[in-house]
């Protein structure tokens, strides 16, 4: 497709990268023929209807399914490589944080499962706590925070050990719009702060749209790429930038991507 | 307060069919008694009598009550004659069973969800074992253990090994078959996520699948002790052990002194019970350290 800055090593590069699953009822084609080029710092998000294979590219970004087709790298690496050097932050729908431990204790996990030190478990405990806003509540059990606070912890759990990408799968999806949106502003601090490349799953248009440098329209059966849109929109982003024209501009591309993408059946 | 309203209700309707039945079925050696003296009996001293009868076909519940509180109250608890002292003997051995059979049960489930080979062939021989029925097989392992000198070895009592390993017969199973679904609990996305923290399979087991399967435990730990305690007393009663509550019921059985079998009939169940409340306690405060919801 289309790369953005030349010269320095990207953090993703895939080509011809295709993901067929082997069933019961034969061989389900997720993904074919994606040629996508992202660069440090960028906000990627993918967008398109359930079966677009979006999910399934995020996976195979992250080594837990294997391309089939075409070469994935991630930094210059096979993903698995890319891994087990931490690479990555993975941040699910659910947040998944272990009910049996506290929100502080599940931010330790990674850095237990990865043996840094107690001091700087703690250290770092604490600053991603403070940057995801939940200074004050690690000694709580997740039952006793809300969906939105919880999914503060598990971005605040993938961010503890340092990875320079991060990959999130819908994290916002199971929250209600209100949240969602405050959400959606403080991600986009932290991005600006941190300088994260991040790659981003959704189904909405407008947080793509609000959120990303660049969005991934994808349609499926097979699931592939339809359409690669850079957005114009200022990296300073405040919530009523929604109201503006470009930003309409855009939502309507990205929704005309996916009509196209879907055949007739939207 | 309220909670003990329902539960004195059933008892109080147990209570009066008890009676009920224990007119009904002592009522033939009554009859028979004054048939042979030749007089006939009315319905109070029918009563007075189906109540007072040295072998009853049903004991009275007032009656079993009394032998219960001579038998405890009454008695030194180092006396033979004590219930606690055959209680004492009795939770001994289900506690050894219990503790062993938890500890089968948690390797197997740990071998089974780890090893597909483990499943496959030792998982089938787990359910036939239950099929057996503990009866039979409990004077084999009897004579088995005392046979080897399986006491001296491990430095206990040969009788105490042998109801050991009844007991643990009986309760590792729940523990086995709890144990294999809490571990397989968590979800695909949470060991998705410890995979993309390069995590080993030792982690993920002591991190995740170890804690999931807390819950599952206690409520297997719960059916495995009172399983133990009716292998323990399954174990006293083939053996001619003179001490146990087991013990207690065949002398009672063989010399007719039902109110005897009664009485550690309703020790047993007693015991059981105090068992089943000290598990859920435990469990009560591991749940509160693992931050369960109040």
């Amino acid at each position: 497709m289309k790369d953005t800055a030349g010269g320095a090593t990207p953090v993703i590069a895939a080509r011809g990268v295709g993901l067929t699953f082997q069933t019961a009822d034969g061989p389900v084609t997720a993904l074919t023929g994606v040629d996508l080029t992202i660069h440090r710092g960028e906000f990627v998000s993918f967008i398109g209807p359930s079966g677009c294979g979006k999910t399934t590219f995020l996976r195979a970004v992250a080594a837990l399914e294997e391309p089939t087709e075409g070469t994935l790298t991630v930094n210059g690496m096979a993903p698995d490589m890319a891994r087990r050097a931490r690479a990555y932050g993975y941040v699910f729908q659910a947040a998944g944080l272990y009910p049996w431990r506290t929100i502080a204790r599940n931010i330790r996990l990674p850095l237990e499962i990865m043996g840094f030190p107690a001091a700087e478990q703690e250290a770092r405990t604490e600053r991603v706590l403070k940057l995801v806003e939940l200074e004050g509540f690690g000694n709580k059990f997740p039952w006793q925070l809300s969906g939105g606070m919880q999914q503060r912890a598990s971005i605040a759990r993938a961010l503890a050990f340092d990875a320079d990408i991060l990959l999130m799968d819908e994290p916002f999806g199971a929250l209600d719009e209100i949240v969602r949106d405050r959400l959606n502003e403080e991600l986009l601090n932290l991005w600006a702060s941190t300088g994260k490349t991040t790659l981003f799953v959704t189904h909405s248009i407008p947080e793509a749209v609000y959120l990303s440098t660049r969005i991934v329209v994808m349609s499926p059966r097979p699931g592939r790429v339809t359409d690669v849109i850079d957005s114009p929109l200022p990296r300073e982003r405040p919530l009523h930038i929604r109201d503006s024209r470009e930003f309409i501009e855009i939502a309507a591309r990205v929704r005309d991507g996916l009509r196209a993408g879907h055949g007739d059946e939207v | 307060m309220s909670r003990f309203v329902p539960v004195v209700i059933v008892l109080t309707g147990i209570v009066v069919l008890w009676y009920g039945a224990a007119i009904a079925l002592n009522a033939k050696w009554t009859y028979d008694q004054a048939e042979r003296a030749g007089r006939s009996v009315g319905l109070a001293e029918l009563v007075a009598d189906t109540m007072a009868q040295e072998r009853p076909v049903l004991p009275a519940p007032h009656q079993i009550a009394a032998v219960l509180w001579d038998s405890t109250a009454g008695q030194k608890v180092t006396s033979k004659k004590s219930l606690v002292y055959h209680g004492w003997v009795t939770m001994q051995a289900t506690l050894t069973g219990f503790a062993l059979g938890t500890l089968i049960g948690v390797a197997m489930a740990m071998g089974i969800v780890r090893y597909r080979v483990l499943d496959m062939s030792l998982m089938p021989w787990a359910i036939i074992s239950q099929t057996v029925p503990i009866v039979a097989i409990a004077p084999m392992i009897v004579v088995l253990s005392n046979k080897i000198g399986l006491g001296e070895a491990v430095g206990m009592e040969n009788r105490l090994v042998s109801k050991a390993i009844i007991a643990a017969y009986l309760s590792y199973f729940p523990v086995l078959v709890g144990m294999i679904k809490g571990l397989r609990s968590p979800e695909q996305a949470q060991l998705d996520l410890l995979t993309t923290y390069n995590a080993t399979e030792a982690q993920a087991f002591r991190k995740l699948r170890l804690p999931a399967s807390v819950p599952y435990l206690f409520a297997s730990l719960k059916v495995a002790i009172a399983a133990a305690l009716v292998g323990a007393i399954v174990g006293e009663l083939p053996t001619g052990a003179i001490e146990g509550l087991g013990a207690r019921m065949l002398v009672a059985s063989q010399f007719g002194q039902p109110m005897m079998m009664w009485a550690a009939l309703f020790a047993a169940a007693v015991l059981a019970g105090i068992l089943i409340l000290v598990v859920g306690q435990v469990q009560q405060v591991v749940d509160r350290r693992m931050g369960a919801r109040p």
